[in-house]
């Protein structure tokens, strides 16, 4: 009877780690001498996933180049959670200056390693949905079309949280924020174009753009490892569930996540110079509701009866996603996470 | 070295000179001369290691000089008018940071009206951004001052901010002294940050403050500002020192030597001043003038000390808060407040409106006669003010039941100088 | 460096902030009972051992194995595993194959020789152990481990009771059997063969035993009337096995007919095709979704050629000729005749219609409480006579070596306690481990591996064992199949998943430890365990 290698460790291909793997196959954040480069007192919410995404990418690309790392910071809910005086809680060198200027802080930062030859050292800028699609928009297309040495990470929590839940650019449709109160016909933010940002940074044809969630982790991994082994300018898109501006559990933060990658509302992918190269498929698929209906953001739906025309709506997105991407079936593209 | 070269070609060589490791800008009339040359300088390899950023806005050129200096990098960075504008809550934050970063104002005038001629509208925007603000009266001082403020830049760990008069300076051909290298490396020593971003020693910079520090935190930059005015001084001496010539300083006085009546400005326009008062003191008025060279921090002592002798002084100034009055008046107000010498403010130069000799003698003249306003404005045209207002005041608008009303009368326009009245 | 005032801070300040305080609910990390070890009838921890199989510790495996089962290459055969049956992964895509991993770990302890866990200091009590089927050796073994002495009776030739003389040898091989038991024996059982206890009452005080186990289970075929021939051949199921375990087969002839729908039955059929029976057809009244044999032997038996009349019985018996009457299902479930009768040929019948016990060893005068032919127990598995124990087949129970083993060990406990003059209250299991704790999204997708099987034609005329063994591979990759249901296994999620960084992780094998000073009760480690194994609990406040 012939047999093949074991490879299969029980959740070893998709939890953090596994004492049976080798640490090589463990993720980043397995490690106990992980660099928790955000670290412990830190005031974010309870179950706050954009804490949770800026220590996954940060250890992840501290990892990458050797601790060598320099992080900018737009203003947001990351900075002010952080770094209230007289506690930081970053243990990496970290610069904050202003909402809407991440991206050129860092082409600074960078330029200034280069001219003073210190190209060991790596920068990360990073900020919330509003720092990137919003307000910081037409520096981070100077970055990009400049090509500068910075790996730019958004964490995008779908709204301007930090101010009290206001509608950002990047706030899906239907849903609640103070802005767009779930009052009147058509409650919740109006059904718009979308800011796609990852779709806009692949129009700069950048070495590399990848989108992830705070729940594969080793796909985000990856992403980041992936992302710091090229020079120039690279996105990286984050969703990170929030709580407080989605009106969840917080223990359901990297649930809602899964939510929203399963059923094709986030689409999950990697691209290079401007195309698409391998996208995460949906493993089990999930109809809209079954994200939509753990948000309060999204309670007006659910009324009796419920809004079925939005949320066929926002299925409709979703599939035109799924389409898009290529993520269910067989056409969709093999990933390198997968074991 | 002495050379016949453009005012901004001038101050790009001095800036060469000073070594800067990242200069970041983006283009806005009359600063582009500016930063074109020093582009080149780092093409050519003349200035190097230097990173040259073309950037997609102001907002962004002082955020990657933000970002370059909190680095360790020494950086430089150039503008005018809107553009200041637009990079405004950079440029606070650089101050707020404490970072020593350099940037050349080629000084014009705020629209709306757009328009891209000189007056200090854009340096009295940012008078409270808590820059350093250093004003050239020649090209010489130009050169002079901008190898000045980086060492003074990087000894108290503020901006500065050198003004320029655009297109008057920054466009103006005449002799300069550039700087030797040699001398100014042996003024200049390398950059030395009192803090950066190390992975060797992490901190985070750019925390956020509250009630409980905030006061605390923009006092101690005031502290740090004030000692400006004593490091001011030292520095220039020491320039004259390396450089075999005089920098300019604090204030400037030009035979304010009895002088009872003494007009205080800023930049190029002293020149024109320094002729009118040459000339009224030919016909025996006794005038001076003060040129305040650094107006951020304000050297309040020693304009008082300047003006001590005289009866009235006249502020000539290029910039006026609408609604309110003049912006250095108020300062120089402050310095003199506890004796009775009066002050008045004359706008004048306003969206690069020629100020000549004559118009600053008449303005003399009219102090000399005691008729002075406290707010005036050089060379205005009332005839158009007075149609504009008569038409705005016969202009009616439909009320609430469709009969025109007259809302109100406006006041009184202040007494223009410059002519007879 | 010089840190300007307030605006640039320092790494680790941000430790001064408490952020515990905020919770409201703190994780705690439990042990919930994961469905495989409740369903085991032996007791068996199988999350235990198939934790340390995945990792490649066999023999650590094993010895967490045989702490309560001392037959695991047995019941890596017989055993008719609820545990799979219970298994969470079946809810995910298959069951994982608990016996396969079982019987690899039995069969390589074989190889390697592994010795049981010896026997403690003696106790100075002697307990009389009646039958070496499953249930008195289980007792064996646990008392010996106990440290007391045991004697073993056995009435037949050869000790395993059911495993010997019940289940055919292409099941259970007997070398395997043979080995199993030796190892119990050689813990310091004194075995006895060939002699029958008569009178247990007797017996007890004329050896001075201070307890004694009755295992003696359930050996009385069950007969019923058919109208047969003299000249018919009508032998029950286990005198068949029987005869063939002692290398005796009854002759069966060419047409062999199999009356009954259990285990014993289908064993009936196939040893009759082994035999050499060209037609073996198993008569059962109901239908096949009620039949009571497990499908797995059902489905080899079919494979073998085995045939099946469902909704039959056998009406009379000719000798050559079977008169079968066809059965319909009433409205309640119950078959019922339809008076239509069809004829098939038949050389012998052979009935599978249940066993009893013989309970006549008790002896006269006896004051054990007889309930439905069997013995009536105490939880700790006592009879209504004092120090009278018993357990396996005579007792109220599933009739399996499973069951028959777990009361072994659960007797032993009993008696021990007995003994020792103390209560004995069996430990309150944890609560259970149930599918909607796990978060399964973590686990890969990974179907089940099959056990080769013996090439149909072989298997059908030998006693060979049908079934073979995992592969190494194979059984690791087996066991990491398992969920590890409400038990931590170091996959470090709640490490990873912590936005505070409150999970401390304490060695590289997976010890971790709440760090309450920042632990916000989020609840995401809760949420995110993909084995169950945390419990948010409310905070006093």
């Amino acid at each position: 009877m012939t047999t093949t290698p074991v490879h299969f460790y029980q959740v070893g291909s998709y939890a953090a780690g596994n004492r049976l793997v080798g640490e090589g196959d463990r993720t980043v954040q397995s490690g106990a001498g992980r660099t928790n480069a955000l670290d412990s007192g830190h005031r974010a919410c309870q179950g706050c996933g954009e804490a949770l995404g800026a220590r996954y990418v940060l250890d992840a690309a501290m990892r990458s180049c050797d601790g060598q790392l320099m992080a900018v910071n737009a203003t947001g809910c990351l900075e002010v959670f952080s770094t209230p005086f007289p506690e930081t809680s970053w243990r990496i060198p970290w610069l904050h200056s202003l909402f809407g200027n991440a991206p050129p802080v860092a082409t600074g930062v960078s330029a200034a390693l280069r001219v003073k030859g210190r190209t060991d050292v790596r920068v990360v800028a990073q900020a919330g949905d509003g720092g990137t699609v919003d307000i910081g928009l037409a520096c981070l297309s100077g970055l990009f079309e400049r090509d500068d040495d910075v790996l730019f990470v958004c964490y995008d929590n779908e709204a301007y949280m930090n101010t009290g839940v206001q509608r950002s650019g990047a706030t899906p449709p239907a849903a609640r924020t103070a802005t767009t109160e779930a009052v009147g016909d058509s409650p919740g933010n109006p059904f718009g174009q979308g800011k796609d940002l990852p779709r806009i940074a692949m129009a700069h044809d950048i070495p590399y753009v990848a989108t992830a969630t705070v729940a594969d982790l080793h796909d985000l991994e990856a992403k980041v490892e992936r992302a710091m082994e090229i020079r120039g300018a690279r996105y990286l898109h984050v969703l990170v569930p929030c709580p407080l501006g989605w009106g969840s559990a917080p223990s359901d933060t990297i649930e809602l996540a899964r939510l929203a990658q399963e059923t094709g509302i986030f689409p999950v992918f990697e691209a290079r110079d401007g195309s698409v190269t391998s996208v995460s498929p949906i493993r089990c698929r999930q109809p809209v509701e079954a994200y939509l209906s753990r948000q309060r953001r999204y309670a007006h739906l659910f009324t009796d009866p419920p809004r079925q025309d939005v949320i066929d709506h926002i299925q409709a997105i979703a599939d035109r996603n799924i389409a898009r991407y290529g993520l269910v079936g067989s056409d969709a593209p093999a990933t390198d996470g997968e074991h | 070295m002495l050379q016949q070269i453009e005012g901004s070609q001038a101050v790009a060589r001095a800036v060469a000179c000073c070594r800067p490791e990242v200069v970041c800008a983006y283009p806005i009339s009359p600063q582009t001369h500016i930063i074109e040359a020093i582009g080149v300088l780092v093409r050519t390899g003349e200035l190097a290691p230097c990173e040259f950023i073309n950037v997609e806005s102001e907002f962004a050129a002082m955020s990657v000089s933000i970002g370059a200096s909190a680095t360790g990098a020494r950086a430089y960075t150039a503008t005018a008018s809107q553009g200041l504008l637009y990079m405004m809550e950079a440029v606070h934050n650089a101050s707020g940071l404490e970072l020593p970063i350099v940037m050349t104002l080629a000084n014009r005038a705020i629209g709306a009206p757009i328009n891209i001629w000189n007056d200090h509208s854009d340096a009295m925007a940012a008078s409270d951004a808590g820059w350093i603000q250093l004003f050239a009266e020649t090209n010489q001082e130009a050169v002079d001052l901008h190898v000045l403020a980086f060492r003074l830049a990087e000894e108290l760990s503020l901006p500065v901010m050198v003004c320029m008069d655009g297109f008057v300076l920054t466009h103006a051909v005449e002799q300069v002294d550039l700087p030797e290298q040699g001398r100014v490396d042996a003024f200049l020593p390398p950059y030395a940050p009192h803090q950066f971003l190390d992975p060797a020693d992490p901190v985070s910079i750019g925390a956020m403050v509250g009630p409980e520090a905030f006061e605390e935190v923009k006092v101690l930059a005031h502290l740090r500002q004030l000692d400006a005015l004593d490091r001011i001084p030292e520095l220039a001496a020491e320039f004259e020192e390396i450089f075999g010539r005089p920098s300019a300083g604090l204030v400037g006085t030009y035979r304010t030597e009895g002088a009872d009546t003494i007009v205080v400005a800023l930049g190029s326009v002293l020149g024109t001043i320094k002729d009118a008062v040459d000339e009224r003191r030919r016909a025996g008025q006794r005038v001076g003038v003060v040129g305040i060279t650094t107006f951020r921090p304000f050297p309040t002592s020693e304009v008082r000390s300047a003006l001590a002798g005289a009866r009235q002084v006249v502020v000539i100034e290029k910039a006026f808060r609408a609604g309110g009055g003049g912006v250095l008046s108020g300062d120089v107000t402050l310095a003199v407040q506890d004796s009775d010498v009066g002050v008045h403010t004359v706008v004048a130069g306003l969206g690069g409106r020629p100020i000549t000799r004559r118009g600053v003698e008449s303005v003399l003249g009219s102090a000399a006669r005691g008729e002075l306003e406290p707010l005036s404005f050089l060379d205005l045209d009332n005839a158009v003010i007075e149609h504009e207002r008569a038409r705005v005041l016969s202009a009616s608008s439909p009320g609430p039941d469709g009969t025109a009303t007259v809302r109100r009368r406006p006041p009184p326009v202040a007494s223009p100088v410059g002519e007879a009245p | 460096m010089e840190r300007p005032f307030a605006i640039t801070l320092d790494v680790g300040s941000s430790h001064a902030n408490r952020t515990g305080s905020w919770r409201v609910e703190r994780p705690v990390y439990v042990h919930r009972q994961p469905p495989c070890n409740g369903a085991c009838p032996a007791g068996e921890d199988i999350q235990g051992w198939l934790y340390h199989a995945e990792s490649g510790d066999y023999e650590a495996a094993w010895r967490l194995l045989v702490e309560t089962n001392p037959l695991p290459a047995v019941m890596g055969r017989i055993c008719f595993h609820p545990c799979e049956t219970s298994c969470n992964r079946a809810q995910l895509d298959e069951a994982v194959g608990i016996n396969g991993v079982e019987r690899f770990l039995g069969d390589l302890a074989l190889e390697h020789g592994w010795a049981l866990p010896g026997a403690a200091p003696s106790t100075g009590s002697r307990v009389l152990v009646v039958g070496s089927g499953p249930a008195g050796l289980g007792a064996a073994y646990h008392l010996r481990r106990l440290g007391h002495a045991v004697h073993l009776v056995e009435a037949a030739q050869q000790p395993g009771g059911m495993m010997h003389y019940g289940i055919p040898a292409y099941r259970l091989p007997r070398d395997v059997l043979a080995t199993e038991i030796q190892r119990i024996v050689d813990l310091g059982v004194e075995l006895e063969l060939g002699r029958t206890v008569t009178d247990v009452r007797r017996e007890r005080a004329a050896g001075s035993y201070d307890a004694v186990f009755l295992a003696v289970g359930a050996q009385l075929a069950r007969r019923i009337d058919i109208p047969a021939g003299d000249s018919s051949r009508v032998v029950d199921a286990l005198s068949l096995l029987h005869g063939v375990a002692d290398g005796d087969p009854p002759q069966l002839g060419r047409r062999v007919v199999v009356y009954g729908g259990g285990d014993t039955a289908v064993d009936a059929a196939r040893t009759a095709r082994r035999l050499g029976a060209t037609d073996a057809v198993i008569i059962y009244r109901r239908t096949r979704s009620r039949m009571p044999a497990h499908v797995e032997e059902l489905d080899a038996a079919l494979a073998e050629g085995v045939t099946v009349r469902w909704l039959s019985t056998v009406d009379s018996f000719s000798g050559t000729r079977m008169t079968v009457e066809r059965m319909e299902t009433g409205d309640d479930g119950a078959p019922r005749p339809t008076g239509e009768f069809e004829e098939l040929d038949a050389d012998s019948l052979v009935l599978a219609i249940g066993q009893d016990t013989d309970l006549s060893l008790l002896g006269q005068g006896t004051s054990l409480t007889v309930e439905d032919g069997v013995l009536a127990l105490t939880p700790t598995m006592m009879t209504s006579e004092p120090g009278v124990f018993a357990g396996g087949d005579a007792t109220p129970s599933t009739r399996t070596a499973t069951v028959a083993v777990g009361h072994g060990a659960r007797a032993a406990r009993g008696i021990d306690a007995f003994l020792a003059g103390r209560s004995n209250p069996e430990p309150t299991p944890a609560a259970p481990a149930t599918f909607d704790r796990l978060n399964t999204w973590y686990f890969a997708d990974a179907p089940r591996t099959r056990r080769a099987e013996l090439e149909q034609v072989r298997r059908q005329s030998t006693f060979d064992e049908v079934v073979v063994g995992l592969t190494e591979d194979n059984a690791v990759f087996e066991a990491r199949r398992c969920l590890s249901c409400g038990n931590c296994f170091g996959c470090d999620n709640c490490f990873a998943v912590c936005p505070d960084n409150a999970v401390l992780k304490l060695t590289s094998a997976g010890d971790y430890e709440f760090d309450y000073d920042y632990c916000k009760g989020c609840g995401i480690c809760a949420h995110e365990c993909p084995c169950g194994a945390i419990d948010m609990v409310p905070e006093e406040i």
